[in-house]
Parts: structure tokens; C-alpha cells; sequence
């Protein structure tokens, strides 16, 4: 390549159409954009606004249904859309690489991660066994992998998610492309992962000069690495410019809408209730799995251990953690849908942790659930009217009454009343989730407990649920129980904030003193791998 | 791993016994004096007697379950009334024409169907994919004597390719062995080439949408790698399954391609020993008949950690 300056990716007008009976005609339309070598440039947008589509069509990957329909897609000059079969598998891995967003299903589970990457040099180079064998090793130990030899050897599901994704990064990046294409590489990750992940990929193409599209929806993720930004909108770009420029100074409605969305790191001062009633109080609560089975050594999985919360009316206490830490287990052993091993749970008064099915049934009311997945938490065959009433309908309330209450809570959660008789399929995700809320709601529940309630939605859809549930929890004098693994959400929604790591509280108090002054090592480190926590997104009142 | 099939080993006796109390009760909760009904329509009271003696009916029933199945697990199988010699002897001398059958079988299915399953699920919606599905529906719904007398007649009788009916031993030409293996084979094998090609469109299918599939594409390997390399052997489980079931189906279909194609084998004693009445010959045939699955099964288990590396016992 002859010219330095040459941008490695260039984008010329891009369209690409939908099949027929879509809801657009076109997944991209009119995209332009560049990428130059050395560069980290970021697509920006919800889902649905086509940004993985159009990483999709950079590598030739695009399904079947989808078709490019007009422009070019230049790599160091030449037309990728023009190339063939052939070539663009010679392209694929030398010159253009992807990651990908789930490391635990993007490797072939039944091949050693060294055989995986072998298979590139094998169909790429001409290098020889022990050759392809020494350039392994050293990738994996570029891409800072402990003992690589342990890992040329290890099949994927032995190693952790940050792992994985090494060797992902290892494989695309083993034979130095010119572009490397990052969909939502650390969307799956935890926190703490996701920082150590977005380092080494800004360190491997900083000393490589790797042009890097960087594909993801999450604006502190933005702030972290991006050099430019590309706003994107369903299939159009909405604006582009230099990181700091798009996140302190947008022009467009849109970009402002969405970076005022984003929820602040520094809780709000909101004011204790220390005089309120407790709904719930946990006492040493525990739950430990084990698995004894004939002729094998016992495995014991301590998922909670000593876990002490109270919460009191009107208020949210939120749990943090990552996952693995045990803060479902314990919303779970709370509701009584899994049955903790030690300890109490005191609703109001009443013990319920070894209640028996019979005795805990006129309980199960107070408590109920809003869970992560709008998509697969209700019943497709099921109308959203039955699916609120059923509950009530159980604890004895009339048909009409139930009806009754389920238009009043359609208005409440500010969906159309009109609407029950249609089913979920009909609703978009923060719809659904607004609907799960009503179902909660609908069983006149003391304790609301939101299991990452809004981390499957769009952080303009995530804004909208989030100030409604604060507003339901105001209005009904509720309790609410916030599990969630977002820091930012937390700061935003949260009374008091108990930290969980590997089944135990490790730190818990109001949100302003865990946030403000973290005493916790732990909590330190959880908040200092919080993407973007040196930028205060605006609130750009468009 | 030992460990697990000293486990599977183990848990194989309670299946097994269940089984032998099932074989040892039907003689004796068939209608009547199973004495009577070994002996015959034209046999004396005293020959009824002697039969009674021989087979120890007057014990209670718990001796003579305990000396029955203390016999059998001494391979005493007992001796065939019809047959006249042990009910061992029988089988030995039957059991190759099976074996034979089954094996070709198994081999002619699995070499055909899963590449078909393959190409199929690759060609989606395609023609081939819409003529495998339609094969499929057809083997499974043409009963097993159908296909046999149409590959006769079609290859024995106009064609005059292959010999009609009979069987030569492997031993004695194997040339001839194999004409005579050829039409019962691919008989047996459609009901099986059916289900195990549907079993590997379906699992191929559901492979080809995984990430490591796009992974893999990501690489630059060609579509073969792809499809041999990263999908089949992410699909074997349910296909190896499936032919573990299928051996049962096999078992059954052998007793009718058997008698179609005059095979000296084991699914031919069994019928012929069932219209003679013959018990302890149906005993023994049944009891190893459960032997054989259970062991396939067992095997069939070990083989899923050999495709699929996450599978430990």
C-alpha cells in the first residue's frame, strides 16, 4: 500500500434492502463513512438502527434475506461488494477480521482453542506445523493469556467469557488485518472484564495501526475508546464527528436525545425514609447448591452466604454485581421461586424462607417479579389482558373486576387500555416490559422486585421504563428490590445500594455513600471499570 | 470415565431383571396349563405330566423363577421343544444371518443418510432438500415386506441381477454372501435411511445457525470445512441417538425382512418359534434381544464424548 493516508475502510453510499413486508424498505440507506488506519471509529445506535448490518456487509456475511443494493464498500481501495465467493474468503481473517458480541457461543465448542486459530493460519499461510504452532503461542500471549500452551489445548468451555474472548480477538488478529470489526464485543461481559477487553484491543491496534469499527450502543463504551462516532437511526446516519465533539456538542434531536438518556454515574440525592415501614428484611440468608450424585465427590456452590437486606416502604434498594455474584439467587430465595438453604426472609412480620408450599401461597401475592427478557418472559399465545388477570383471577378476584383493574394499570404504565385483547408479538420490547410491570402491579404486590428489568431495552426505552417505575414506586408507596449489574442505572434508581460479590454483601448503604466514597476494595474496583465514568453525559433538552 | 461404565454396567442388572421376570412370567400367565400348551393339542395326560416334571411346574413359583434364571445365567438357556436341541445351540447356529443383516445395515444407512442429511440441511428449501424430506415421509410409511417384494421383483425377477431368497454363509463364498445381502439390506435400510436423514437435516440445521458457524465463516473457510469440519460434529449427538433408537427398530424390521428374504436367522426363529409355541426359545431370543439394546445404548453414551469434548461422565 502506497499511501499511508489511504483510509483502510471507506463506505460510499451504502443501501442495503429489507425483504418485502418489513417495517422499512431499507436496513442501511445511504451510508457514507470512513475508517483510517490507526483509528477506532464507533457505530452508534439502538436496535434496529442497522449497525451490525452494516458489519454484516463489510465481511460478506450478510444473511440471505438481505441484500446490498447500492454504493461501494472500499478495503484499501477495493470494492468488497464486487468481490467473489473466493475472494472474499481469501479477504476474510488477512485483511478484515470480526469479533464478535457472544464469546460463549462464538467458538466451536468441540475444538481446542489452538486447533480454532490453527485453522486460519491453515487456510491463509503456507507456514508449516510447528511455525503455525510458535505463531499461536505467541498471539495468545499478546492478547495477555496466562500459560498459552494450557490454553492452545483447552476446548472453549473450560475457559471464562473474558477468556473466550481473547481468543476470538487472538484469531482475528493473528494475521494482522488492516480492519478489524468489533460487534458488541464486551455487550456480554461483566464490567470488570469488559474494561480489561476494551484495553487490549485499543492497545493491539495502536501498535499495529488497525483501523477498528467498533460496533455498540453503549455510550460509555463510546467515551472510552472512540476516536469518531457515527450516530445511526433506522439504517441512516444521523450525524458523525470526533468522539468529544458528538458527546459534548451534538447538533442533531436525535444524538441529543440519546446522550441525555444515558444515565448519570452520580446518584441523585433522594433523601432517606428511615421512619417508613420494613416490608422485607433478610436475616443471614444463604442458598447453597449441591450436587452428590452415586459414586462422585460432592460439589457444593455457595450462590449466597449471610446475605442481610431490609428494605422499607416507598424505597429502592438496588443489588449490584456481576454475574456470578449471587444477586438473583437472592431476589430468587426472596420470592420464594428458589428456597434458600439458611436464614430467614421476613415479609412485614411473617417468616416465609421455610414456609411450606400450602402455608406460603397467600404470601406469594405481596411479592412479584419483573424479569430481564420482555421477549421471553410472557406467554406468545396468551393475550396481554389474560396475562395480566390471571394472577388476581387466582387470588379470587372477579373476571370483570380483574379486567377492570388491568385497563386502569394499562393506563398507569401509559399503555392503551384498548389494547388487552392483543397479544405479545404486538408490542415492542419496552412495551412488553411495561406490560410485565402491570402484571406485577395487577396482584396489589408490597414488595417489587425488578431482576435487571431494564437491561434488554434501548437506553432511550431503559429512560422511559426507568422513570416509571420510580414514579409507580412514589405513587403507591412501594417497595422496590433493583437488581441490576449497571452501575448507571443503579446511581439513577436507587435508595440504598448493596454490593454482591461471590454470594456475599460486600458493601451496602445509601447509593451516595457507596457511590461517593466506596469503602469496599471490590466496589472500588467494580466502579473504576465503569466505561466512561470520567464523562458527564449531558442533559440536552432538545 | 471407568466410573461411568462400571455405573451404566451395574445399572444395566435391574433393567435386565425386570425384563427376565417379564420372559419367565409369560409362560406361566399363559392361559392354562403351560404344560398343556407346551405338550400340545394331541398329547396325553401323562406327557403332560412328564412336561410338568421336566420343567419343575409343581415347585412354587419362586423356586422355579430362582432355578430358571440360576440356569440361564449358567447359559443354560434350556432346550427347544420344536427344535429338538438346546435353545443355545439354536442361536449359535442362527445368530450370523442376523448379525450379517444387521451390520450391512447399519453401515448402508448410516454412509447414505448422513451425507443426504447434510446436503440437505446445506440446500435448504432446495430441490434435493424437498426430494430427501419426501423419501423420508415414503420410508417411513411403506411398510418393510412392501419395499422387500418390489426389490425382488425388480432385481431378482426382471432385472435378474441378484439371487431371490436364501442365504450363503460368510465362510463358505463370500462373493455369493454378498449377492444375497444386498436386496434384505436395502430393504431394511430405507425405514432407517428415513429417519436417521430427517434426524440429521433437522440437527445440521439448527448447528448452521450457530455463532461458531458464523465464526467459522468469518475465518474464510471454504463451505465444506464449514459444514464437515464445525457443523457435523456439533450435530452427532442426536444423530448418534437416533441410531442407538433405530437398532430396536432394526431388531423389529429384521423379524419381517427375515421371512421375506428366507434368512436362516434369529428373526425367523423367533417367528417360527412363537408359532410353535416354542417358550424357552422366545425366552432366550427376548432376553438377548434386551442384552444387545442395552449394550448398544451403553456404547452409544461412551461415543458422545468422543464428538463432544464437554460431555464427562
Amino acid at each position: 500500500m502506497s499511501e499511508a493516508k489511504q483510509p483502510v475502510l471507506e463506505v460510499r453510499n451504502l443501501s442495503v434492502t429489507l425483504p418485502k413486508g418489513a417495517d422499512r424498505e431499507f436496513a442501511v440507506d445511504k451510508v457514507n463513512f470512513t475508517v483510517n488506519p490507526g483509528e477506532i471509529v464507533c457505530l452508534v445506535g439502538e436496535s434496529g438502527s442497522g449497525k451490525s448490518v452494516i458489519a454484516f456487509t463489510v465481511m460478506g456475511l450478510l444473511a440471505k434475506a438481505l441484500r446490498p443494493s447500492s454504493g461501494e464498500i472500499l478495503l484499501q481501495g477495493e470494492n468488497v461488494l464486487a468481490a467473489d465467493e473466493t475472494r472474499l474468503r481469501e479477504l476474510r481473517c488477512t485483511r478484515m477480521s470480526m469479533i464478535f458480541q457472544e464469546p460463549m457461543t462464538a467458538l466451536n465448542p468441540v475444538m481446542t482453542c489452538g486447533d480454532q486459530i490453527d485453522e486460519v493460519l491453515n487456510t491463509h499461510t503456507k507456514l508449516d506445523a510447528p511455525q503455525r504452532k510458535a505463531k499461536i503461542i505467541a498471539i495468545l500471549d499478546r492478547v495477555r493469556l496466562p500459560e498459552p500452551e494450557r490454553i492452545y489445548a483447552s476446548y472453549p468451555h473450560q475457559l471464562s467469557g473474558g477468556q473466550r474472548q481473547r481468543i476470538i480477538i487472538a484469531m482475528a488478529l493473528v494475521l494482522d488485518p488492516v480492519l478489524l470489526i468489533a460487534d458488541e464485543p464486551t455487550t456480554a461481559l461483566d464490567v470488570t472484564t469488559q474494561a480489561e477487553i476494551l484495553k487490549l484491543i485499543a492497545e493491539l491496534q495502536e501498535g499495529q495501526g488497525t483501523g477498528v469499527l467498533f460496533i455498540t450502543h453503549d455510550f460509555g463504551v463510546v467515551a472510552e475508546i472512540a476516536h469518531r462516532v457515527a450516530v445511526l437511526r433506522w439504517g441512516e446516519l444521523v450525524e458523525m464527528g470526533p468522539t468529544e465533539q458528538i458527546l459534548s456538542k451534538p447538533q442533531q434531536a436525535y444524538t441529543k436525545m440519546l446522550i441525555s438518556s444515558v444515565p448519570s454515574i452520580h446518584p441523585q440525592h433522594r433523601g432517606a425514609r428511615k421512619d417508613a415501614i420494613t416490608v422485607l428484611r433478610t436475616e443471614k440468608l444463604g442458598k447453597t447448591y449441591s450436587g452428590a450424585g452415586f459414586f462422585q465427590k460432592a460439589r457444593v456452590v455457595k450462590a449466597a452466604v449471610d446475605v442481610d437486606l431490609d428494605i422499607r416502604k416507598g424505597e429502592t434498594l438496588g443489588i449490584v454485581g456481576e454475574s456470578g455474584s449471587g444477586k438473583s439467587t437472592v431476589a430468587r430465595c426472596i420470592a420464594r421461586l428458589i428456597d434458600p438453604t439458611e436464614g430467614k426472609v421476613f415479609l412485614g412480620d411473617t417468616e416465609i424462607a421455610t414456609m411450606t408450599p400450602s402455608r406460603l401461597r397467600p404470601h406469594r401475592r405481596k411479592v412479584q417479579i419483573v424479569f430481564q427478557d420482555p421477549y421471553r418472559s410472557m406467554n406468545p399465545r396468551i393475550t396481554v389482558g389474560e396475562f395480566i388477570i390471571e394472577g388476581p383471577m387466582n387470588f379470587g378476584l372477579k373476571r370483570e373486576e380483574a379486567l377492570a383493574r388491568a385497563r386502569k394499570l394499562m393506563e398507569t404504565v401509559r399503555l392503551d387500555p384498548n389494547s388487552l385483547d392483543r397479544y405479545p408479538h404486538q408490542f415492542s420490547g419496552g412495551q412488553r416490559q411495561r406490560i410485565c410491570i402491570a402484571r406485577a402491579l395487577a396482584m396489589e404486590p408490597e414488595l417489587l422486585i425488578a431482576d435487571e428489568a431494564v437491561s434488554a431495552l434501548d437506553v432511550s426505552v431503559q429512560k422511559q421504563v426507568l422513570e416509571l417505575l420510580d414514579e409507580i414506586r412514589q405513587r403507591l408507596n412501594l417497595a422496590v428490590l433493583f437488581i441490576t449489574h449497571d452501575l448507571r442505572v443503579a446511581a439513577q434508581i436507587c435508595d440504598y445500594v448493596a454490593v454482591m460479590s461471590k454470594g456475599r454483601v460486600v458493601e451496602y448503604g445509601s447509593a451516595e455513600q457507596v457511590f461517593g466514597s466506596p469503602r469496599d476494595d471490590y466496589t472500588k474496583a467494580l466502579f473504576a471499570a465503569a466505561p466512561g465514568r470520567h464523562w458527564e453525559f449531558g442533559n440536552f433538552a432538545a | 470415565m471407568l466410573d461411568f461404565i462400571a455405573r451404566r454396567l451395574v445399572a444395566i442388572i435391574p433393567v435386565l431383571t425386570v425384563v427376565a421376570v417379564f420372559v419367565f412370567l409369560m409362560l406361566r400367565l399363559t392361559p392354562g396349563d403351560p404344560a398343556a400348551v407346551i405338550a400340545g393339542d394331541n398329547a396325553t395326560s401323562d406327557q403332560i405330566a412328564d412336561i410338568r416334571e421336566k420343567l419343575g411346574l409343581n415347585e412354587p413359583i419362586w423356586t422355579q423363577f430362582a432355578i430358571w434364571i440360576g440356569n440361564v445365567l449358567q447359559g443354560n438357556f434350556g432346550e427347544s421343544f420344536f427344535f429338538k436341541k438346546t435353545v443355545a445351540e439354536l442361536i449359535a447356529q442362527r445368530v450370523e444371518p442376523t448379525l450379517a443383516l444387521a451390520t450391512c445395515t447399519l453401515l448402508f444407512a448410516v454412509s447414505v443418510s448422513v451425507p443426504i442429511g447434510v446436503l440437505a440441511a446445506y440446500r435448504q428449501g432446495s430441490l434435493f432438500d424437498r426430494l430427501v424430506m419426501a423419501f423420508a415421509v415414503m420410508g417411513f410409511s411403506v411398510p418393510g415386506f412392501v419395499i422387500g417384494y418390489c426389490l425382488i421383483y425388480i432385481f431378482a425377477i426382471e432385472l435378474g441381477w441378484l439371487p431371490v431368497q436364501g442365504y450363503t454363509r460368510i465362510g463358505v463364498n463370500f462373493g455369493a454372501f454378498l449377492e444375497r445381502m444386498v436386496l434384505p439390506s436395502l430393504t431394511l435400510s430405507v425405514g432407517f435411511i428415513a429417519l436417521i436423514s430427517r434426524i440429521t437435516r433437522a440437527s445440521v440445521l439448527e448447528v448452521l445457525n450457530e455463532d461458531y458457524i458464523r465464526t467459522a465463516r468469518a475465518k474464510g473457510l471454504s463451505n465444506r470445512v464449514v459444514l464437515m469440519r464445525h457443523a457435523l460434529r456439533n450435530a452427532a449427538v442426536p444423530i448418534l441417538t437416533v441410531i442407538g433408537l433405530g437398532i430396536a427398530i432394526l431388531i423389529g424390521g429384521a423379524v419381517v425382512t427375515e421371512s421375506v428374504f428366507g434368512l436362516p436367522g434369529l428373526g425367523r426363529l423367533t417367528v417360527e418359534a412363537v408359532l410353535s409355541r416354542d417358550f424357552p426359545t422366545i425366552q432366550t431370543v427376548i432376553l438377548m434381544f434386551s442384552v444387545v439394546y442395552v449394550v448398544i445404548n451403553l456404547l452409544i453414551d461412551i461415543s458422545y464424548t468422543i464428538f463432544d469434548p464437554r460431555i464427562r461422565y
